[in-house]
């Protein structure tokens, strides 16, 4: 049994010792925000924060998190979508399937929560995540209404 | 009503052991919104009729046959209904109907099917009939209400008034007595100068719970007491298998049955995914037979094709053979494009619950009916006792209008009766069991005369069928339609939202079908994404050759096809085309799927010869822009596909086996290879074209061109893989 902080909650959970954290989150604690797209770290539909850093969880071990560490998964990012990089999100109508989206927005703000100047090109060189409908000019246009309203 | 509250509703069944199917499942739900405290003691509304049910609340839900997976066709369909039902589009809510209950209902909602950026266009007229029927219906009932003369009630934004009284009533309080009148016979649908709805860049009716992670895909699906599945499948095309060692993986953790699906797969079932995925790795499974395909060895067979005797002609004018044989220069050149995967986010899944007396599964999927015919054959149930429900999905592109895993969630559910499974594909399965864009080669030639006018045009495309493959049926004459998208003869009424729109003195298209053993699939712009890149790069190479400007030379061929004409200078002009800027720009014209579209790109190649691009302005005239906002993440969208697939694409086949299975080897775009779009969204009017699909197919011919403009080397093989385009 592990003890784990998961959107300012604590929960105790039993898991294999290799399971990724990702797995943890969707299938032990009904989290299924947070998405499987590859498994390997690729494609980023699975970011979540731990203590406001953007990782994969689809390759993390739930094991590796300690218990004094904070994930915050997109369920958790705020209460009622509020967050900036939601409210751009919905202004700006990001999503298409919205399949990766989760990662996507965890991932921007993973990358605002420490560079909140964040610029066109440090979100080229940052945010990685694939997203296959190609919501990609508006993600890039949403980082720069999320930052107006941090 | 959201599909994700249809869900937990079905779940509550389930967990409370309801046996059997609801099939009154969508009146049920119209329950939802009408709780509020005047109607808390009223029973629900009826339907108005298939296409609208409104609540007592005046919450007005809308019916969508088609599915949702991305490319916003709910809210579109939704606007055209909200239209002529003179609807308040803030009360607007939307829900799919079952197939079991379009089955039921004689097909009320018609063609489930979504692809082929079919959406719309092939459903706008009967479902705004639908809803111009529930309007209709609605007035005569509030004028019955008022015994007044219809003629004197007007409608406004779901309120219907009494002109010379004042009075007025909401939708909700004459919804029920409309739903007893008969549908009228004599529908007139609005004039397009007086909409509202349509035509307007309104926000999506899905964003809200795709931004808190609310948003429930099949991927997601919770029932009480399910189990998970994955499975692998033979990774050889027609292997089967010979036999698997179930008791190397019994004993691992949560795992609960091991067992063969069909003849070719394997699956382990397990209390989490996780856990039944690692054993499924971890299980030795021998294989048999099978098609030790390899992709490499298939270029000579394509090779073969491209100058065989024997070739189906797609479309033909004038005298091609004359035109060579007279020509003062003859351009040719031959391209070659590889095969694709179609890799939406969302791997494949489905959920399936089996009981002797009834199937139902849970799945993302383009063809609702064809996934309910998969589940009632998989389960050897008549069709009537088994049910889908559709989910979002997360992304399509043609993959999802297959089901083959909703036969194999049936298949491991009925070794397993009462208990839900839940299949869920891994990315690797995904990637090795596609239905895979083909690979196709085209030699091109292009006839000029002494004064560098064009005499005739010849594209012979060598490579594989897509129908031959999956609907060998639709193969009339040895001939696949579906391979001249974009090149077709307007005359034939199934080709002509497919045609060539150059006009050419002499010309010829022509198929040599090569059928490798590969499963082919339509995929995202299907065969027009390769026929622009054969029929504009050739324009290209032909204008270059004649010595002319490559935007004059394709508008002198398009003097019957001013739409053509106006998006393509539409691109030029805001792009800067002829300007001495020194940007390297690439044109690219195509018609397909309906729509006019054109882009002109420009690029960057450094002095080792790396690409980036720059900028693409693209233009599209659909006829009827239903919602310019989603049009143009429509187009920005698509040019992420068509780029990917130009930058990265390629499935490659040894022994049998895809070598990139997981997006590590199958690269696509990021963020940082991304342009600026600039779309220009152009409708005349007067007709319905195609969004979801036509704009990838300028993709990669604008950009190949402007690699041209800028290097003087033409790239004639895909995908590109960041070579140094300053080799020639």
């Amino acid at each position: 049994m592990a003890r784990l902080h998961v959107n300012g909650q604590v929960v105790d959970v039993e898991f294999d010792d290799d399971t990724p954290l990702l797995w943890v989150l969707r299938e032990q604690l009904g989290l299924t925000g947070s998405k499987y797209g590859c498994g390997v770290a690729a494609c980023g539909a699975c970011t979540v924060h731990i203590d406001g850093m953007a990782v994969r969880s689809c390759v993390y071990p739930a094991s590796a998190v300690s218990e004094e560490e904070q994930i915050t998964t997109i369920e958790g990012l705020s209460e009622d979508g509020s967050h900036p990089v939601q409210e751009a999100w919905k202004e700006l109508d990001v999503p298409q399937c919205g399949y990766c989206q989760p990662g996507m927005i965890m991932a921007v703000a993973g990358m605002l929560n420490n560079n909140p100047e964040a610029s066109d090109e440090d979100t080229d060189a940052e945010i990685t995540n694939i997203c296959r409908c190609g919501t990609f000019q508006r993600v890039r246009r949403g980082v720069q209404l999320a930052k107006t309203k941090m | 009503m959201t599909n994700s509250i249809s869900l937990s509703r079905r779940g509550f069944l389930i967990s409370s052991g309801a046996a059997g199917l609801t099939i009154s499942f969508l009146a049920g739900c119209a329950g939802a919104d009408d709780n509020t405290s005047a109607a808390a003691d009223l029973p629900p509304n009826p339907e108005v009729n298939a296409w609208v049910h409104i609540g007592r609340d005046d919450v007005v839900t809308i019916r969508i046959a088609r599915s949702e997976m991305g490319q916003g066709t709910l809210t579109g369909l939704a606007q055209l209904v909200a239209e002529e039902l003179e609807a308040d589009w803030d009360k607007v809510v939307t829900e799919y109907p079952t197939p079991g209950e379009n089955l039921a209902r004689d097909r009320v909602w018609r063609d489930f099917s979504t692809g082929g950026s079919q959406g719309i266009r092939s459903s706008h007229q009967y479902v705004r009939e639908g809803a111009a029927a529930a309007r209709i219906m609605m007035v005569q009932a509030a004028a019955n209400e008022w015994g007044v003369p219809v003629g004197e009630c007007s409608v406004s934004k779901g309120v219907i008034t009494h002109g010379p009284s004042g009075n007025e009533l909401t939708f909700g309080a004459v919804a029920e007595a409309a739903s007893q009148l008969e549908a009228p016979s004599d529908i007139t649908l609005k004039d397009p100068s007086t909409w509202t709805i349509i035509g307007q860049p309104v926000a999506r009716l899905d964003t809200a719970d795709k931004v808190t992670g609310a948003q429930q895909y099949g991927a997601d699906i919770l029932l009480d007491g399910m189990l998970l599945a994955s499975i692998k499948a033979a990774p050889v095309r027609n292997a089967t298998v010979a036999s698997f060692d179930a008791s190397a993986v019994e004993g691992m953790p949560g795992v609960v049955k091991v067992m063969q699906v069909g003849d070719n797969a394997v699956a382990v079932v397990a209390d989490t995914w996780w856990r039944a995925n690692k054993a499924v790795e971890a299980l030795p499974i021998e294989w048999a037979g099978g098609d030790r395909f390899n992709s490499a060895d298939f270029e000579a067979e394509l090779d073969e094709g491209l100058t065989a005797e024997a070739a189906g002609i797609g479309n033909q004018g004038g005298d091609v053979d004359t035109a060579f044989a007279n020509a003062a220069q003859i351009v040719e050149a031959t391209y070659n494009l590889p095969f694709q995967s179609h890799a939406p986010m969302e791997p494949m899944n489905a959920t399936a619950l089996y009981t002797d007396e009834s199937c139902e599964v849970w799945c993302p999927t383009q063809n609702g009916e064809a996934a309910l015919a998969a589940a009632s054959q998989a389960s050897g149930l008549p069709i009537a006792q088994c049910e889908v429900y559709k989910q979002l999905l997360g992304g399509g592109f043609g993959r999802r209008g297959m089901s083959d895993y909703v036969t194999q969630a049936v298949l491991i559910a009925k070794e397993m009766p009462g208990t839900p499974i839940k299949l869920q594909w891994s990315r690797e399965e995904d990637q090795r069991q596609g239905f895979y864009h083909p690979t196709t080669k085209a030699r091109v030639r292009g006839a000029l005369d002494d004064d560098g006018n064009l005499t005739g045009v010849n594209i012979r495309i060598s490579g594989q069928s897509i129908l031959a493959g999956i609907m060998p049926q639709a193969i009339v004459g040895g001939i696949d339609i579906a391979t001249f998208q974009g090149l077709a003869s307007p005359d034939n009424p199934r080709t002509a939202d497919q045609s060539l729109k150059y006009t050419f003195p002499n010309f010829r298209v022509e198929h040599a079908m090569r059928n490798p053993p590969v499963r082919p699939g339509f995929w995202r712009g299907v065969n027009a994404n390769q026929n622009a890149i054969y029929l504009e790069c050739l324009m290209d190479e032909l204008a270059v050759a004649a010595g002319r400007d490559p935007l004059e030379f394709r508008l002198a061929h398009l003097q019957d096809s001013p739409k053509s004409a106006a998006v393509l200078q539409a691109v030029a002009d805001r792009s800067g085309w002829g300007s001495d800027d020194g940007k390297n720009r690439g044109l690219c014209a195509f018609y397909s799927f309906g729509s006019y579209t054109a882009a002109c790109a420009e690029v960057t190649v450094d002095d080792n010869g790396q690409l980036k691009i720059d900028r693409i302005v693209a233009a599209t005239d659909p006829g009827h822009a239903v919602n310019p906002q989603q049009i143009e993440a429509q187009v920005e969208g698509s040019f992420v596909y068509g780029l990917s697939a130009m930058l990265y694409g390629n499935v490659n086949f040894v022994d049998g086996e895809v070598q990139e299975t997981n997006f590590d080897t199958y690269n696509v775009m990021r963020l940082s290879e991304m342009p600026e779009v600039e779309t220009l969204v152009m409708p005349s009017g007067g007709f319905w074209g195609g969004v979801g699909e036509p704009t990838i197919a300028v993709a990669a011919p604008a950009v190949l061109n402007a690699i041209y403009a800028a290097t003087g080397n033409r790239v004639r093989e895909l995908p590109l893989n960041y070579r140094n385009l300053r080799e020639a």
